[in-house]
């Protein structure tokens, strides 16, 4: 750490971690109840628990975002952070916020689109939270060094703020309102989140395989633009069924399969950039996350999103359990490791210790990785099975249920070894800290530019 | 990534590429837009009653159990075509009435079902989801679902 105002990040990767924990805790109960059908029903509904479970995983992710743009900023623009204050006042309002949406829903207060269930008053003040965070970093690049990594990661933190707008639209056409809902969700992880995982993935390549910041930043470009060029058309393929028109099939079909192009670049540049260094950060379990989250977000949200974004396909597919199994893992790969990446490898120079706790660090990534992994196989096999009996045979939805409440068991399962990850992770990262190396390397931490 | 190829070509190339795709992407979002107004849904048809029942929709969050044109949770049935199933094209009155006769009798408490709660909806909360639902079943959603299913 070079900068004293990068210490705020510490705060935002506590609540953000705080929040991933709430998140996976209400999965496995949403999980419990698919194979238990009525635990909890009367208290806490599904819907209620399926509302808490998506809201957490988006507000620790952009918390994540925020603290890993603070992490990275001082040290990219070589300048303190315009006010850190400003920034820790700006987490307790959104970590406020937060925790008055969750309370809220068990209470039944909330709106009622999907992911966008927060009260007015909240979107409001995710709205000033996100202000108060683009004055502070933009006012930071401004007066420091510009790099690539800066200029996208502010490109990408301006369009999830831009694109939050419309969730202030809701007109009651059903067809127009998914229209513009798509404008939040689809521009945002199919669009400008893959600019904060890129230039995230970009920052921790320079700083810990030492690769010429000139080879990194073209790749940087390279990534976001397959990501846009690909990512904005390819909104067309939630434009299928929803009252759009016939035209969309082809446009989303063509351009929603580019989508795996960026994602395939992560991974090439990843390990590119790690054979050409030739060093070895003592961070290992950063480096495995750094890696594992380009592989996985490529399967996850390249390999199995096109297994069911091409028209003819998702006819048959869409809105069945192969949606909710390309959803986990897409998430799961892109933009939760991104965020597990980052912390690992900050929280040592943020706790002012050479690295720490490796050993356990790697055990919660294949405990974590390998429990996604197998639920995605569960829930693909589960929704493959689904849409044949659904929508092929045309047997009733509770009927088809049945047929397929095994795999529902065995994403269980693997849910509950992603939630014994967590714990390890948490304590590895939080933990008390063993270092497992000798003193000496601690001075050969910072990586060469 | 040669040395020919420089970082200002590259930034050139991302910054009016990124440009290009989305003002092509609003343009088409805007005669979707028109086409969905005036084509593919019912302009006329789009009432009062349907727009409150959008909202009671909204407000018990339907949606993070059901899906409405595949969109949503995967928990309980598809019901951007229920009007259908409950045969609502050929005897709207009986599908209503079938609709509230449902809505009363939840949560059904049977054990190893998946429970749908108890919404405690008006008699005209019902009838206003019912026509939203109708207006539902009406958008040209390219013939989807497959089956009556859903």
């Amino acid at each position: 750490m070079k900068y004293e105002s990068q210490k705020v990040a510490l705060y935002y990767f506590a609540a953000a971690m705080g929040l991933f924990g709430v998140q996976i805790l209400v999965g496995l109960l949403a999980g419990t109840v698919y194979v238990l059908p009525n635990t909890m029903s009367e208290l806490l509904p599904f819907n209620v628990i399926r509302m808490i479970h998506t809201n957490a995983l988006i507000v620790w992710l952009l918390i994540g975002f925020f603290g890993a743009a603070y992490y990275l900023i001082p040290e990219e623009a070589e300048t303190e952070l315009h006010s850190p204050k400003l920034a820790l006042i700006q987490l307790s309002l959104f970590v406020f916020g937060a925790l008055a949406a969750v309370v809220g829903y068990v209470f039944r207060i909330h709106e009622g689109r999907e992911f966008l269930e927060q009260p007015m008053w909240i979107k409001a003040a995710i709205v000033v939270v996100a202000l108060m965070f683009l004055y502070n970093v933009t006012l930071t690049v401004l007066k420091g060094r510009r790099t690539v990594i800066t200029n996208i990661l502010l490109v990408g933190m301006w369009g999830i703020a831009l694109f939050f707008l419309f969730s202030f639209y809701n007109p009651a056409n059903l067809s127009l309102d998914k229209m513009y809902w798509w404008y939040v969700v689809h521009l945002w992880v199919e669009g400008v989140w893959e600019l904060v995982l890129a230039s995230i993935l970009a920052f921790l390549m320079i700083k810990m395989t030492g690769v010429d910041r000139e080879v990194v930043e073209k790749w940087l470009y390279a990534m976001v633009g397959l990501a846009l060029f690909s990512g904005i058309l390819g909104t067309g393929h939630h434009y299928y069924w929803i009252g759009t028109p016939g035209y969309w099939q082809w446009i989303g079909s063509l351009f929603s399969t580019l989508e795996v192009a960026p994602f395939f670049t992560m991974v090439v540049f990843a390990f590119m950039m790690v054979w050409k260094s030739g060093r070895r950060h003592p961070n290992k379990a950063a480096m495995l996350w750094s890696l594992g989250c380009a592989v996985f977000a490529f399967f996850g949200a390249g390999l199995w999103g096109f297994l069911h974004t091409l028209a003819p396909i998702n006819y048959y597919t869409h809105g069945t359990q192969v949606t909710a199994a390309h959803g986990h893992l897409a998430f799961y790969g892109a933009y939760a490791m991104i965020n597990l990446a980052i912390i690992t490898y900050a929280m040592p120079y943020l706790r002012g210790r050479a690295p720490y706790n490796q050993t356990l660090n790697i055990w919660s990534f294949w405990l974590m990785s390998g429990g996604m992994a197998f639920m995605t196989f569960a829930l693909t096999a589960a929704g493959i099975v689904q849409t044949h009996l659904q929508r092929v045979m045309g047997l009733g939805y509770m009927e088809v249920q049945e047929q397929i409440a095994m795999f529902y068991w065995l994403r269980l399962g693997g849910g509950v070894a992603v939630g014994i990850g967590v714990l390890v992770y948490l304590y590895a990262v939080f933990g008390p800290a063993r270092e497992e190396r000798p003193a000496a390397v601690a001075g050969n931490l910072q990586a060469a530019e | 990534m040669t040395e020919r190829f420089t970082k200002a070509a590259a930034r050139n190339i991302f910054y009016g590429g990124s440009l290009f795709f989305f003002a092509t992407f609003v343009a088409m979002t805007a005669l979707s837009h028109n086409y969905i107004v005036n084509t593919s849904t019912d302009k006329k048809g789009l009432t009062e009653a349907v727009a409150r029942g959008k909202h009671v929709w909204e407000k018990n969050s339907c949606i993070n159990c059901h899906t409405l044109l595949g969109e949503g949770a995967y928990f309980a049935p598809e019901l951007g075509n229920v009007w259908l199933r409950y045969g609502g094209d050929k005897d709207p009155e009986g599908a209503v009435m079938a609709l509230k006769g449902w809505m009363a009798a939840q949560p059904s408490g049977i054990e190893g079902r998946r429970q749908m709660p108890q919404f405690n909806l008006t008699e005209k909360e019902v009838e206003d989801l019912a026509a939203f639902l109708e207006w539902t079943s009406r958008i040209n959603t390219q013939n989807w679902p497959p089956k009556l299913s859903g």
